[in-house]
């Protein structure tokens, strides 16, 4: 299905914002301002873009340590994003979470989650939920479980796609496959040559496989998918081919990469060079169109780090705010 | 005595103890760290470099990388140590003990009693645990609260290079379950460490620090060099402090710390665990029931507040315990009456 110019400009904009989040903090980290584990999304934008895309404030998200991403395609504030990743108090979490535990349930967005498998049974209660509820008229909101392919190895997540499927949730797993957990191969720790989709398939529930670097192909999946779980057709998986630009986290040595292969990735697997390349081979967009959308993005961004350095930092009293017995 | 740093002591007893013993198998996630990938299995070596190189001397027979499942790899071990082997299986962070609860808790902690002294469970579970890097509610958490309160666990949380590699020893050779918690913060600090290759501490036999008289103060890992730190400040005014490192949470060297107490008759628990039913608590009613008539002043604790770990740097510090907050309580215990 042909996509709009403004859903076009706005799927662009969106896959640009991460990008350009992400190579900041890259850059940031190296200054030793910003604290913590930092888990770069870089490379895997078509995925969370061409999922979120299609959602609502009402469909909800659980995401991962790998997590900025999810939540900026799920309309998290730029600024409060980072802001939160330096620790201040005016961040969306107040400087308590951090890059790792960023969530903004207002917009759906459930929590980013430092503990790998954590998220799918998170999703299925959200998903449960949406069941009591009932649909509405563009039927059932859904909820999206991210995961990686190495949390597609923990019980939880197996736990979590059973029960979606025995209590028939509308819940969709989406599984990155970046080929890596942490410094271990996929064809490794998943032991076999099947893919991750096939396991989905075996609890019972349809599956779906793309390839996670082209946008419009995530898009347009999810597309089919969304039709099946918002009509009442029960839970559904999605495992989603693509990339990891950076180290797993930031300061990864990165030595089990082959050769050449970062700089292959970016040449030959990089959504948004696809999505440019498509969309003005096609006559759907102008490249000066892109330009400019480039050029909003890098001042948002470096609005963003610059709001993020002058913000109020907290205070020792902050750490007994939010809690609800204290000692 | 070699100088090594704590990290090292890790990885070369874990080494020594697989050369002497053909029983003794590591696992864990990423322990081989590469495999499956163009880079070669031991590209990385484990994330703390606690395993560097085993997998190369070893093989994959005895050094068994695994996928993201920690139930699986407790579980794992329960049924090779109830095999007759002796895993030490590892656990990234501390905090994924809630991962694996059960196995630990319900399993491997209750075999020998379960089943009437008839069966040995001789399984090591490292894993680093402890704030000090901003990494968060779900990646700092000093578990040795939760841990030391299971029947049927040894804890073990060594604070130097030496006791590493002399408390790791009697982990591995030691025929029950025993958790091995490992600061993040002392990987790479460095200690001389005694080259006898059987170089064992017992358990239950705490380490005196330090010795002046007047107060004494119990802690563990990390935070003994913020306490060491207090009594040095201390002890240029005269006030003399008797600093414990416990070693093992359990079993508990009641022995050190009342000798100290009925001597110096005040008490600090520093402790990185939060204040409630935790370490420090149990050590405060220890003595009140069993030194209370040498007694000065009411025992106190030195711990974070009852809250999750918060991230920022600020938070962070202001939550844990600090050089600062033990001075303070010391003179607070002195100052009583
Ligand atoms: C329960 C748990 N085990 C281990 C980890 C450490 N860890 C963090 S991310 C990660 C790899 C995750 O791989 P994957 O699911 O593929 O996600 P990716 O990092 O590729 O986005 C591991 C092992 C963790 N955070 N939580
Ligand atoms: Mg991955």
């Amino acid at each position: 299905m042909q996509l709009s110019r403004e859903a076009l400009l706005n799927a662009y904009r969106a896959m640009k914002t991460i990008r350009e989040f992400e190579e900041r903090l890259h850059v940031e980290i190296q200054t030793g301002e910003i604290a913590g584990f930092t888990h770069l999304y870089c490379g895997q934008e078509a995925v969370a873009v061409g999922v979120c895309e299609h959602l609502g404030t009402r469909d909800r998200i659980v995401s991962t340590h790998r997590g900025h991403g999810h939540c900026l395609a799920k309309g998290c504030d730029v600024e409060g994003m980072m802001k939160e990743i330096w620790g201040s108090r005016e961040g969306l979490c107040k400087g308590k979470g951090g890059s790792m535990h960023i969530a903004d349930a207002d917009k759906g967005m459930l929590g980013a989650n430092g503990i790998v498998g954590a998220g799918a049974p998170i999703a299925v209660g959200a998903a449960l939920a949406s069941r009591a509820n009932g649909p509405g008229p563009d039927g059932l909101d859904v909820a999206i479980a991210f995961s990686g392919d190495g949390a597609c190895n923990q019980g939880t997540t197996f736990e979590a796609m059973n029960l979606a499927v025995v209590t028939q949730a509308p819940c969709i797993f989406v599984f990155e496959n970046n080929h890596y957990s942490e410094h271990t191969g996929f064809s490794y720790a998943v032991g076999t040559d099947r893919d991750i989709a096939s396991r989905a398939e075996a609890f019972g529930m349809k599956a779906w496989r793309a390839d996670g670097t082209d946008f419009f192909a995530v898009h347009e999946t999810m597309r089919e998918v969304l039709a099946h779980v918002r009509g009442g057709g029960g839970p559904a998986a999605v495992e989603f081919d693509t990339e990891r630009f950076f180290g797993h986290f930031e300061g990864d040595p990165q030595r089990y990469r082959g050769p050449g292969e970062i700089d292959r990735i970016r040449a030959e697997r990089d959504c948004l060079t696809r999505f440019r390349a498509a969309v003005t081979a096609a006559g759907l967009l102008e490249h000066s169109d892109i330009d400019a959308l480039d050029t909003q993005v890098m001042d948002t961004i470096e609005a963003a780090v610059s709001a993020a350095r002058a913000a109020a930092r907290p205070t020792a009293e902050d750490v007994l705010a939010d809690v609800y017995i204290s000692y | 005595m070699t100088k090594m740093m704590y990290r090292d002591a890790v990885l070369s007893t874990i080494m020594e103890e697989m050369a002497r013993d053909p029983d003794v198998v590591v696992l864990g996630e990423d322990v081989v760290g590469g495999m499956g990938t163009a880079g070669g299995p031991e590209a990385i070596g484990g994330i703390w470099s606690t395993s560097t190189g085993l997998y190369d001397r070893f093989g994959p027979g005895r050094v068994i990388d695994t996928p993201i499942s920690e139930s699986a790899i407790v579980g794992a071990a329960a049924g090779l140590a109830l095999s007759g082997k002796r895993p030490v299986a590892e656990l990234m962070f501390a905090d994924f003990i809630g991962v694996c609860l059960d196995q630990l808790w319900n399993q491997i902690a209750k075999f020998r009693y379960m089943f009437g002294g008839k069966s040995r469970c001789p399984a090591v579970i490292r894993m680093a645990y402890g704030a000090g890097f901003n990494a968060a509610a779900q990646h700092s958490q000093s578990v040795h609260q939760i841990l030391t309160g299971m029947p049927g666990l040894k804890v073990v949380m060594p604070a130097t290079p030496a006791d590493v590699k002399g408390l790791l020893r009697t982990a591995i050779r030691d025929d029950d379950p025993v958790i091995f918690l490992e600061h993040k913060a002392l990987y790479a600090t460095s200690g001389d460490v005694p080259d006898d290759p059987d170089f064992m501490i017992p358990f239950g036999h705490a380490r005196l620090c330090r010795a002046g008289g007047d107060v004494t103060i119990v802690s563990t890992g990390l935070l003994l060099g913020m306490c060491e730190a207090a009594a040095d400040r201390l002890a240029a005014e005269g006030i003399g402090c008797d600093v414990i490192d416990l070693r093992t949470t359990s079993p508990l060297d009641e022995e050190t710390i009342l000798d100290s107490v009925e001597v110096t008759g005040r008490l600090v628990v520093v402790d990185e665990a939060p204040p409630r039913c935790g370490l420090a608590a149990d050590l405060r009613a220890l003595v009140a029931e069993k030194a209370f008539s040498s007694l000065k002043a009411p025992p106190l604790q030195v711990t974070p507040p009852h809250t999750p770990i918060p991230f920022a740097r600020e938070l962070e510090s202001a939550y844990l315990p600090s050089v600062d907050k033990i001075e303070d309580a010391v003179r607070r215990v002195l100052a009583w009456r």
